[in-house]
């Protein structure tokens, strides 16, 4: 099987051969070497700073800190919204050797739930290996001392604390406040069409209603950024850079807590809100409405349960019904009425009629009715808010006609939004031809305005409108924006708001406004004054007036008793008052769902508010003339 | 003593070593175990492992350094034979492993047939060719050619791209260093050219395919297949001039950079060295390649030229291809860079060659003494 040789082989010739094709490989190598050269020297050096970029973009990243949130702070500088360290167990899956065995030991340790595991695992697999997962959201103090003493046992698993917002007064100042909740896809998208989602980066709660909402901006701060580099799964090596975030502003309300836990007293059991505000400068001091209920329970997310509770209970805990709560003001009004009649011309400081107990007008059957059986006999216009007569205002209604009052009655607020540093407002109904067309096309009709001179039949105010409408009287026209912000903190100097003012209400006779305060004076002070059983011997001489208003049509020809009624058809009682009456400090309005009369109902509670306020206030002055300090300082 | 002394170099002739390529070997070894030290997280449990293949691969290139090229020469067609017969075998029986069917488990071992192919073709195919005088007729070449076809069809059927490349261009060297015809080099080339279309629609799987579009346009799929050659021309760019230092490469420290101690080992060097560091890894590959150019011309047979000369020239399509793909001017196909990448039977296979190299080398030298 020898091959057979044609040819005798010339070595040499193949040598030759061999080692040309071998040069020409030689050549080969360098050029695609050269090639390789080329283009890392184009990598390397012509595109070096696009890459460098682009390799710290990969590895630096900004982490956004959020601010902590401004605190609130009453006009005492006691502390109504702050944000409390939560302390969770947490467990990096990544440094527990044996996570089984851990998680039972913790469970025997610290008696976890099933509930609790369950959540624990499947939190876990949706998160990376090295991010902390919650075995346990709120511990208490128990818990923390417990763990703490045995941490040494449970390497990877750590007590790690977070800031989250606390109402210490609870469901006290619940309408006032409101409260923060975690940020949802709503809020989300609000932050992102007014270009502050980059803000709120880092930020786990919003304001979502009540102050927290309104000043939002200025409690939420500037969120900060720590420049970290991270590895390919996004797991922080070390920080860079870091510049923190400016904290919210902390704010100073013009409420008192003291007295608003009053207030709150004073409504236990009741349906019904009340408004106290400084008259001087439209400052509210106590705004509450009840039922209310435990802002706290959405600060971590409210159970299902809790929401409908409180979404279908018939007394409506979530309506704040000082400021959305509308209500008939019925007698209330009748001073502001007499002050527009006297301004009209319409009557005048002596012009008297005579009250039989019920008003008709030629050619209509219907009878309107005075609440006192029989009549007042004659008053004339400082009697007839004394008393509360109707057929007087029955009459000056009708005189002055819906276009007039509607006209007026807009100049003291009613029917508009009294610009109250809140998002939850009602602007009421202030009704007038144009609204009845609108509403419900029908022209309004000369019966619908004489029960307009009691503050009944369409018209509805809320007890903010109210104690504004009051404090317009009483600044004989001038009117103070009510305001919850007293200011702001600024390296713990008070920085007031300022007040914002203007003249709501011109009169050509300024003493009709002596004619109308008088009148409130002696329906709290004078023999027949319907709120005089209310504030018997006070310390302190205050004006008001009382209203009933009525829910339930009773009938031309019936009575109305109380016990036939349903409850949710009784009258509410309404208030509004002030005090001291010569250098008023103190302003009221009270409004009492379902309660009865206001006389026996509104004004008492008026009274003790009233009391426990100068009594307050009696308390600070003895204090500052003790303390040598005020002393040297009032020098 | 003085005999001792003189023969210093006779001393390592005699034990078949050829001093130079060892240097060259073994800097490029302790290169790449500073960059698998770097790139494995700076733990030396990947260092040690690697000096272990490293002992086994030095010592199977030791053994093969002492073995004459005559007895290469008679088993080539044995090795040949049953290196066919395990590649069935393996597309029989074989076991998947990542998606490929390329390991063989014979009870007692397992391993990749086609590593023993990688120096069966070059030995089968310089047996063949030298047969006859050269340059070879075209029937030799035919033949040739169908020796080269066989594995390398057997392989890119496993499917393993890289390797059933190299051992077509192995066999491929053989026939071009015996003296194929540039006519005929020419018409190849354009059937090569014809056969393309029919690889990409017939013979490659998918995930191929993919790196060939992924290699056309990486920045179409950043974070899917383009993702691991867009990290690898970052971590290579940013290295700069002179690189970003030993164990500072932000891309492989952070673990942004895929397959670091194996096929992109290439890329660590670079971020950590920069342009310098890769000007010199170029220049110990270069020398490496020129010294077994040197040595296959002047061996003393053809067989032993050829044989030399497909090994060197395999070796630097490894170089090429690796430090192509990695830096993108290449599709990505599974290619360590040799001496450097982290990883054991190529190793072993890669220095069995440079055993074999030396073997050549030294007995012919030996020889014409």
């Amino acid at each position: 099987m020898a091959p057979k040789r044609q040819t005798i082989r010339d070595h040499s010739a193949e040598a030759n051969l061999f080692a040309r094709r071998a040069f020409i490989s030689g050549l080969f190598v360098v050029f695609f070497m050269g090639l390789i050269l080329l283009n890392l020297y184009n990598l390397q050096i012509n595109q070096f700073e696009d890459y460098q970029t682009r390799s710290n973009g990969n590895r630096i990243k900004l982490l956004p800190v959020a601010p902590n949130r401004g605190l609130i702070y009453d006009r005492n500088g006691v502390i109504l919204a702050e944000n409390r360290p939560v302390f969770s167990l947490e467990v990096i899956t990544e440094q527990v050797d044996d996570l089984e065995a851990t998680i039972n030991d913790l469970a025997s340790l610290m008696n976890l739930s099933e509930e609790e595991i369950q959540e624990f695992h499947s939190e876990r697999k949706k998160l990376r290996r090295f991010k902390p997962v919650a075995l346990r959201k709120h511990l208490s103090h128990q818990d923390v001392a417990l763990f703490s003493a045995n941490q040494h046992k449970f390497p990877g698993v750590s007590i790690e604390a977070r800031l989250s917002r606390h109402y210490p007064f609870e469901d006290s100042l619940t309408h006032l406040l409101g409260y923060v909740s975690r940020i949802n896809k709503r809020d989300l998208e609000h932050l992102e069409a007014t270009d502050q989602a980059a803000n709120y980066a880092d930020t786990h709660d919003i304001g979502k209603q009540g102050i927290e909402k309104y000043y939002e901006t200025m409690l939420h701060g500037q969120v900060g950024y720590q420049q970290v580099e991270v590895n390919n799964q996004g797991r922080i090596i070390r920080v860079l850079d870091f510049q923190p975030p400016i904290p919210g502003q902390d704010l100073v309300l013009n409420v008192d807590i003291k007295l608003q836990q009053k207030v709150q007293e004073q409504l236990e059991g009741k349906r019904g809100a009340i408004v106290i505000s400084d008259p001087r400068t439209g400052s509210i001091l106590a705004l509450y409405s009840n039922p209310s209920y435990d802002p706290n329970l959405f600060v971590d997310g409210i159970s299902q349960k809790e929401y409908s509770k409180l979404i279908n209970s018939r007394a409506s805990p979530l309506l704040n019904r000082a400021t959305q709560g509308r209500y008939p003001p019925a007698s209330t009004i009748k001073p502001h009425l007499a002050l527009l009649g006297l301004e009209k011309g319409i009557i005048d400081k002596d012009s008297t009629i005579r009250d039989y107990g019920t008003y008709r007008l030629r050619n209509v059957d219907h009878v309107w009715r005075d609440w006192k059986k029989g009549g007042h006999g004659v008053v004339d216009v400082t009697k007839s808010v004394e008393v509360s007569c109707d057929v007087f205002f029955y009459d000056l209604a009708y005189k002055l006609g819906i276009d007039n009052i509607h006209e007026g009655m807009t100049k003291f607020g009613f029917g508009q939004f009294s610009g109250i540093d809140l998002n939850e407002e009602s602007a009421a109904l202030m009704p007038s031809r144009g609204w009845k067309r609108a509403r419900h096309n029908e022209p309004w009709y000369i019966g619908d305005t004489i029960p307009v001179g009691i503050g009944q039949s369409f018209w509805n105010v809320t007890p903010l409108q109210l104690v504004q409408s009051l404090n317009i009287l009483i600044n004989r026209g001038m009117r103070h924006n009510p305001q919850l912000l007293r200011g702001v903190l600024q390296e713990n100097q008070l920085v007031e708001q300022p007040i914002k003012s203007t003249r709501a209400v011109e009169v050509h006779k300024p003493e009709n406004w002596d004619i109308v305060l008088d009148s409130l004076y002696g329906t709290v002070n004078r023999k027949h004054g319907t709120a005089r059983n209310a504030f018997r011997n006070t310390d302190y001489i205050s004006a008001g007036k009382t209203g009933t208003a009525q829910l339930f049509s009773v009938g031309q020809d019936e009575e109305y008793e109380e016990e036939n009624v349903s409850l949710y058809l009784r009258d509410n009682a309404m208030y509004i008052g002030y005090a001291p009456y010569d250098k008023p400090e103190f302003s009221i309005a009270i409004a009492i769902e379902n309660a009865g009369g206001g006389s026996s109902n509104a004004a008492p509670v008026a009274r003790s508010l009233m009391d426990f306020y100068f009594e307050q206030q009696q308390g600070v002055i003895a204090q500052s003339a003790n303390s040598p300090n005020t002393a040297v300082n009032s020098q | 003593m003085t005999e001792l002394k003189t023969n210093k170099a006779t001393y390592l002739e005699r034990l078949h070593i050829d001093a130079f390529l060892l240097f060259c070997l073994l800097s490029l070894m302790f290169v790449g175990l500073l960059t698998i030290y770097s790139s494995g997280g700076q733990e030396m449990d990947l260092v040690y492992r690697q000096l272990i293949r490293l002992g086994l691969a030095l010592t199977v290139m030791f053994a093969l350094a002492q073995v004459p090229t005559l007895f290469l020469r008679r088993i080539s067609v044995y090795a040949y034979g049953i290196g066919v017969f395990m590649l069935v075998g393996v597309l029989l029986f074989g076991d998947m492993g990542k998606g490929a069917q390329r390991w063989l488990d014979l009870g007692f071992v397992r391993f990749q047939p086609s590593e023993i192919m990688k120096l069966a073709v070059p030995l089968m195919l310089a047996a063949y060719v030298s047969r006859r005088s050269l340059p070879p007729k075209f029937s030799t070449i035919l033949i040739g050619f169908g020796l080269v076809f066989i594995p390398t069809i057997l392989i890119a059927k496993q499917p393993d791209l890289g390797t059933s490349l190299l051992i077509a261009s192995s066999g491929i060297f053989v026939l071009f260093l015996a003296g194929l015809s540039w006519k005929l080099i020419t018409v190849i080339a354009g059937l090569g050219g014809a056969f393309t279309p029919i690889m990409w629609f017939f013979l490659m799987k998918d995930y191929q395919k993919q790196r060939v579009t992924t290699f056309l346009d990486p920045e179409s799929d950043p974070l899917g297949s383009g993702y691991h050659i867009i990290q690898s021309k970052i971590a290579i760019g940013s290295g700069g001039l002179d690189g970003k230092g030993w164990l500072q490469g932000t891309q492989s420290q952070l673990e942004f950079l895929p397959e670091r101690h194996t096929d992109f080992i290439f890329a660590v060097f670079s971020e950590e060295f920069g342009l310098i560091g890769v000007i010199g890894l170029l220049i110990m590959y270069l020398f490496i390649i020129f010294r077994g150019l040197y040595i296959a011309s002047r061996a003393q047979d053809p067989f032993s030229k050829l044989l030399a000369g497909s090994i060197t020239l395999t070796f630097f399509v490894y170089v090429f291809v690796n430090m192509g793909m990695v830096s993108g001017l290449l599709p990505v196909v599974g290619v360590p860079l040799p001496l450097i990448s982290y990883g054991g039977t190529s190793m072993v296979t890669l220095l069995a060659g440079f055993g074999i190299l030396m073997s050549i080398s030294t007995q012919q030298r030996l020889l014409s003494r």
